[in-house]
């Protein structure tokens, strides 16, 4: 099947080449295929398949990644401008509903 | 109550540890379809904790997942005729991916089980397995720094372990990737249609009441061939948006849900247009374009919750400008409709 995609060019994915050490932990969490390798150094290949899950960045060991990540959810949003906080869907802890 | 699932006890260094059966009981199908169309889906929890499956040893590798009782279901069915931990994590009942956006499913929460259930008395490998879609709440560099144990990340998928096991615990390329097909949107539709609770019998209520007014008074009338119309067309615009259009989602033009949402609406309302069913009036064929339209955006935008590959800045993006158009839309179609009671 080919892959969905949504909006592009709106991703806040970003990679500091100078800082990876080329370990692949990004290659290994992504569930999208975004990052490429090559002489020794990951790559953005595919940004506009990013959906900001943030996996990549809290698993390089070098803070070389850096993603404004959360949930891509219209009643995560929703829930966060009533409340005045980030997106959440709200799932832990307590009664209301989830994603 | 020890749960069926639950078939007898495992001793180890560090006590008994519960073994757990590898099938699915009728129980245990039932409870998953009820929890796919919503029933009880906020409490279906199974007891946080180390879990054995088969007869495992010291080298036995260790699966980490969420007490959301799908989850674990879907693991320990994977793990059938493999001697295996399984390490249950408190997710307040979510499943693997929501809990880790939300970091319940998180470092802390690892590290604290590895702990508390001493790990590393009962195993002598220091590993453990976590499924990939774990990885958006935990940094594999920091329990390693926290507990020595190393964080090898699964398939995506529980059914894809037993390859992954098979070829050395590596995950390929295919069991890293989240794709969304047919049959998993289809799983998801039961649950959006639930998305509406009891505003489904209160709205379309609210419409018989107001069908019935028109500038005489009050038609009993009025209320059911106009009221009957009203809820028709509403709960076409809920199947539209919760139903047609996450199954055909790859299908419908345009990138933005909500779009794609607003075509399947229309060209329901286009469809009810050539049955006479959307009105008898312009006026009224008009605003129900627009709240059927609204409706249909709305939900279909929703579905981006749901959807695998939908960022955060993308739907915020996307958000900006549909949300306040479908509340314009839904308001002056409501109007509209109410209006032409009196015409």
């Amino acid at each position: 099947m080919k892959q969905l995609t949504y909006l592009k060019n709106v991703v806040t994915l970003e990679l500091d080449l100078q800082k990876c050490n080329g370990c692949k932990m990004c290659i290994t969490v992504c569930p999208h295929e975004v990052f490429g390798f090559s002489e020794k150094k990951a790559f953005i290949k595919n940004k506009d398949q990013c959906m900001e899950c943030g996996a990549c960045e809290k698993n390089c060991p070098e803070g070389a990644i850096s993603v404004r990540s959360g949930v891509g959810c219209v009643a995560g949003i929703i829930n966060g401008i009533m409340r005045g906080s980030e997106p959440s869907c709200d799932c832990s802890g307590t009664k209301s509903d989830c994603c | 109550m020890k749960p069926g699932f639950i078939n007898g006890t495992i001793t180890t260094p560090n006590g008994e540890v519960p073994s757990v059966s590898t099938k699915w009981s009728r129980q245990d199908v039932w409870s998953t379809i009820k929890v796919r169309w919503s029933f009880g889906r906020n409490n279906y929890q199974v007891r946080p904790g180390l879990y054995a499956t088969g007869s495992p040893y010291s080298t036995s590798k260790v699966y980490v997942t969420a007490n959301f009782k799908l989850s674990f279901d879907h693991l320990r069915r994977a793990l059938d005729g493999m001697n295996a931990w399984i390490l249950v994590l408190d997710t307040k009942g979510v499943n693997v991916w929501c809990a880790a956006g939300k970091g319940t499913f998180g470092t802390r929460e690892l590290v604290y089980r590895i702990r508390a259930h001493k790990l590393d008395k009962i195993i002598d490998h220091q590993a453990v397995i976590v499924p990939q879609l774990g990885a958006t709440g935990i940094s594999a560099h920091e329990v390693k720094t926290q507990t020595g144990f190393k964080v090898i990340y699964g398939p995506v998928r529980a059914a894809e372990i037993k390859t992954f096991a098979d070829s050395g615990y590596k995950a390929t390329p295919e069991m890293r990737n989240v794709k969304f097909p047919l049959r998993e949107r289809i799983k998801l539709i039961p649950v959006e249609l639930t998305y509406g609770k009891y505003y489904l019998l209160l709205v379309p209520a609210v419409f018989f009441i107001l069908a019935g007014l028109n500038s005489h008074g009050y038609s009993i009338d009025a209320a059911w061939s106009n009221g009957g119309r009203a809820v028709i067309n509403l709960m076409a615009a809920y199947v539209a948006g919760c139903v047609l259009t996450p199954a055909f989602l790859p299908w419908i033009p345009f990138k933005r849900f909500s779009l794609k949402g607003l075509t399947v609406g229309w060209l329901i309302a286009i469809l009810f247009l050539f049955l006479n069913l959307l009105g008898s009036s312009i006026f009224e064929k008009i605003s129900w374009f627009l709240i059927v339209g609204a409706i249909s955006a709305f939900l279909a935008m929703n579905f981006t919750g749901s959807s695998t590959f939908t960022s955060l800045s993308g739907v915020r993006k996307e958000m900006k400008l549909s949300l306040p158009l479908q509340i314009i839309a839904a308001a002056i179609g409501l109007i509209g409709w109410f209006i032409t009671r009196f015409i």
